[in-house]
């Protein structure tokens, strides 16, 4: 570095952003040095995500002052990011489902012969060159609705290359991706670095800041905690800085009894709604008091198999067995009574009615039975005390909230929300699909532990996760779901997280 | 602003009082580039109004009908149906109530209750009708009730065109019997000695007396604290409001999600179909061959969204709709500016109404600036 170089390709200096009474960010500061991989750490709702749209320029910060590569900046709209060399990939990708690959990265800056015709075989070129330079291959003529997840990132990540960018913002990039694809993605952003650029990370994943990070802001409820060197610092270090407590980073699983036999599911095959069998002659058995994980990248049949448990798909063929009663392809609400309860994957979707007030989505499934109705009216006093209990066992904030649509509350507390009102049901078997998705550190410890308790309690959890770290948290025992089938039934002790991987591929040992 | 001020952006009620504010504004506006004189039309729209015990009796006679169609959409739309064949719906009434108000002889009193439930069946299976086919072949609510008002229309044509029924070298079916009405005074004891006595002596009740005034506003009155009874208190209002606002959480948690969207368009069409056959009952008292459609269940949307889908707001915003119309006819015969102008004027409150969320946006936003 000569002296002629800033010192800071990005410094923001007393930064405050308030959404009406709110204030995210309170005299925030952030150095981050040009070359480096500069982890932005902080539990939901913490302000980093709104730390980075304001220097994306998606929101202006009420106070402060940016410098890139130390000159002031005013940086009003993501355009004025653009031209200042800074990009940022999306968690949620915003790119065009019916154009190639090519045609996503040009947009805005296509390619032309002249008198704007295009000239997109040039543009295919130029896209295959740069991927290869960083290790982000794509086939510049394929279509995003045909490419995985992965794909989608890489092309959001070139978009950004495209634009001659030299600082990336990246917002939790690793949420989406299988353990390979993660270390694929760890790869290209060393080579990145390597070539003089400078990349954010926004992430609540402690191993990768650890794995990938030089340096780690942490921000807590808008306030600035530290900027630590990251090797100087162990993970337990940057999980009680992030959440101000201790925070136990495994779950201690104490004594387990294993009993009877709960659910066996014998050569279950069903279709998804376009008719492509996804689930293929599947079977599995669970027992009283053990956690099973299905482990397995996203896609190989863990939704249709939870959906045809739960009754909101057709099995084709095949048995489920509750308790030995059949339970095959009967309605949810017959699922219900059948002991099990379930945690769906999207919480937003088939978890929660979002304007509903707390105190309603806690009873979603117990409106129609005492103490909460009584021939058809609703005894709301009994529904808002039980919601405040609930809120209070569950540490459901804010505290007083039984009165607050859904909606409003961060994604943990969401969660609790949901878990709060399956486990209240005190089902036989607890169905939990990706419970801790998208939750911070302090959310993630609160819901494991959850499980962990009711299964000591004797419940049979169900635990499908596309997270190696949690499946070992967890499980008694793992089952790994490849094309539809189970492939694997192995022992987490006897195992480890690379073998799983590579069975999740569709390897074999 | 202070922050009192800024506070009261807040409040739902200021909204309704900013979005009617703004509807007159906008009529004057209206008014004044097309060369009238917008604080006279107003002053003779209101006199129109409050002028008189009978201009107001009459203004809740009118509302009446509105009320109950608004009703029939705010339930619907309350459960994330969006009821359009209100419309229909209150054909269906109305011609149910003609046919057992004329055909079917029965005691005072017991009469209109035997036709309410029955309208309010026919109506009902009627508005399900949409219901059933949203189900089994998932066609939108919206399309398939605009054309079951058709259907309604030219039914209600051929029945009161079919012999015995029409009135012979009239457009009208045989009026329904006296048995059936439910206005508080009968047009012939208005013209009997002691009505006269009654409305010489009584210079107020003498003046409601010459209107259609009857039980239709407790009716009203009573469906509107029943639908929102409904949909806060019981756990069939619950499951109609899970199902509206997230389908797929509700299917999920148990509820027999087509089962809803069925009894939701059943009460709904019910409803708009009482609606229907008040006014028969108070004021048309039959059914005349339709040349175009009445417009009913289209006000009962407006009515509707004025009241931002809560029942018992209907019957505010449904008086309001049914005053702005009324004093509104004065506007043309006194000024000459066409009777329109209402029609702009409402718009423009169901616009506002539709604005009105950003109200607490706007007070965020000062409130913002004056911290800094």
């Amino acid at each position: 570095m000569t002296d002629s170089t800033p010192r800071y390709a990005v410094e923001m200096n007393g930064i405050f952003k308030s959404f009406a009474k709110v204030k995210a960010l309170e005299d925030v500061d952030l150095k981050v040095r040009p070359g480096t991989i500069h982890a932005l750490l902080g539990e939901n709702g913490a302000g980093k995500s709104t730390l980075m749209k304001i220097l994306y320029g998606l929101y202006n910060a009420d106070k402060g002052e940016i410098l890139i590569n130390g000159k002031s900046v005013q940086i009003r709209n993501p355009r004025a990011a653009i031209d200042l060399g800074i990009g940022m990939v999306h968690q949620h990708f915003m790119l065009v489902d019916n154009f190639t690959i090519a045609e996503n990265i040009v947009l805005g800056h296509e390619v032309t012969r002249g008198f704007g015709v295009l000239n997109q075989d040039l543009a295919n070129k130029n896209i295959a060159e740069l991927g290869h330079k960083y290790g982000l291959d794509v086939d510049p003529k394929a279509l995003i609705q045909d490419v995985s997840v992965a794909t989608q990132q890489r092309v959001e990540i070139l978009k950004a290359l495209y634009r001659g960018i030299d600082i990336l913002i990246l917002d939790e990039p690793t949420a989406v991706l299988t353990p390979q694809e993660i270390t694929s993605l760890i790869d290209t952003m060393h080579r990145l670095v390597e070539d003089g650029k400078t990349i954010i990370i926004i992430t609540h994943k402690l191993k990768e800041i650890k794995a990938v990070a030089e340096y780690c802001t942490v921000i807590r409820r808008g306030k600035l905690i530290d900027t630590v060197l990251v090797d100087e610092v162990s993970q337990s270090d940057l999980a009680n800085m992030m959440v101000g407590r201790e925070v136990k980073l495994t779950t201690d699983k104490g004594e387990r009894s294993i009993g009877d036999l709960v659910l066996s599911v014998s050569n279950l095959h069903v279709r998804d709604r376009r008719g492509v069998l996804k689930v293929h002659d599947l079977s599995l058995h669970l027992r009283e008091g053990e956690i099973l994980a299905i482990a397995g990248v996203d896609g190989n049949g863990q939704t249709e198999l939870i959906d045809a448990i739960t009754g909101l798909a057709q099995a084709e063929s095949g048995q489920i067995l509750m308790r030995g009663t059949d339970i095959t392809n009967k309605q949810p609400r017959d699922v219900h009574e059948a002991g099990i309860r379930t945690i769906h994957e999207d919480r937003q979707k088939r978890g929660l009615v979002l304007d509903f007030t707390v105190a309603e989505d806690l009873v979603l499934e117990t409106y129609d039975q005492a103490p909460y109705s009584r021939r058809g009216v609703l005894k709301w006093p009994v529904i808002h005390e039980h919601a405040a209990d609930q809120i209070k066992r569950f540490d459901i904030r804010p505290k007083e909230s039984a009165r607050q649509k859904v909606r409003d509350l961060s994604g943990g507390n969401q969660q609790k929300v949901i878990v709060a009102r399956e486990i209240h049901q005190n089902p036989s078997l607890l169905i939990a699909c990706q419970p801790t998705r998208g939750l911070d550190v302090g959310a993630i410890e609160f819901v494991r532990k959850a499980l962990v308790e009711q299964s000591t309690e004797g419940k049979a959890i169900l635990l499908v996760s596309l997270e190696l770290d949690e499946v070992f948290d967890l499980a008694d025992r793992i089952n790994v779901i490849y094309n539809g089938k189970i492939v694997a039934d192995l022992n987490p002790a006897e195992t480890n997280e690379q073998q799983v991987g590579l069975l999740m591929a569709g390897g074999e040992l | 602003m202070t922050s009192r001020w800024i506070n009261l952006l807040r409040k739902p009620l200021t909204a309704i009082i900013i979005s009617v504010l703004t509807g007159f504004i906008i009529g004057a506006v209206v008014l004044t580039a097309s060369g009238y004189d917008a604080l006279e039309a107003y002053r003779i729209m209101f006199s129109g109004i409050a002028g008189s015990p009978k201009y107001m009796a009459q203004v809740v006679v009118n509302a009446v009908p509105i009320i109950l169609t608004g009703l029939s959409v705010a339930f619907a739309f309350r459960t994330g149906l969006f009821n359009i064949g209100a419309e229909g719906q209150f054909v269906m009434g109305a011609l149910t109530g003609t046919m057992i108000g004329y055909y079917l002889p029965l005691p005072p009193i017991i009469h209109p209750i035997v036709i309410f439930a029955l309208a309010f069946l026919v109506g009902g299976l009627y508005g399900a009708l949409a219901g059933y086919l949203k189900n089994k072949f998932g066609i939108h609510e919206v399309i398939s009730t605009i054309m079951l008002n058709w259907i309604a229309f030219y039914f209600n044509n051929y029945i009161v065109n079919l012999p015995g029924v029409k009135v012979e070298s009239t457009l009208h079916a045989n009026p329904i019997l006296d048995s059936a009405k439910i206005n508080f005074f009968s047009t012939a004891w208005r013209r009997s000695d002691a009505g006269r006595e009654f409305i010489r002596e009584h210079e107020i009740l003498g003046e409601i007396v010459k209107t259609d005034l009857g039980a239709g506003i407790f009716v009203a009155i009573i469906f509107a604290f029943l639908l929102w009874f409904v949909l806060r208190h019981t756990t069939t209002g619950f499951e109609l409001r899970a199902v509206g606002l997230n389908r797929f959480a509700a299917e999920f948690s148990g509820v027999p999600v087509k089962k809803s969207i069925f009894l939701s368009m059943f009460i709904a069409g019910g409803v708009a179909a009482v609606g229907g056959a008040i006014l028969v009952l108070s004021t048309t008292n039959t059914v005349s061959v339709l040349s175009a459609q009445e417009g009913y269940g289209w006000d009962g949307i407006s009515v509707s969204l004025i009241a931002n889908g809560n029942p018992l707001a209907v019957l505010f915003s449904g008086l309001l709709f049914a005053a702005l119309r009324y004093g509104g006819m004065l506007i043309q015969s006194k000024t000459g500016a066409p009777t329109e102008i209402i029609n702009i004027m409402i718009g423009s409150i169901v616009l506002a109404v539709a604005v009105a969320p950003a109200l607490p946006r706007l007070a965020d936003y000062l409130s913002q600036r004056r911290a800094r």
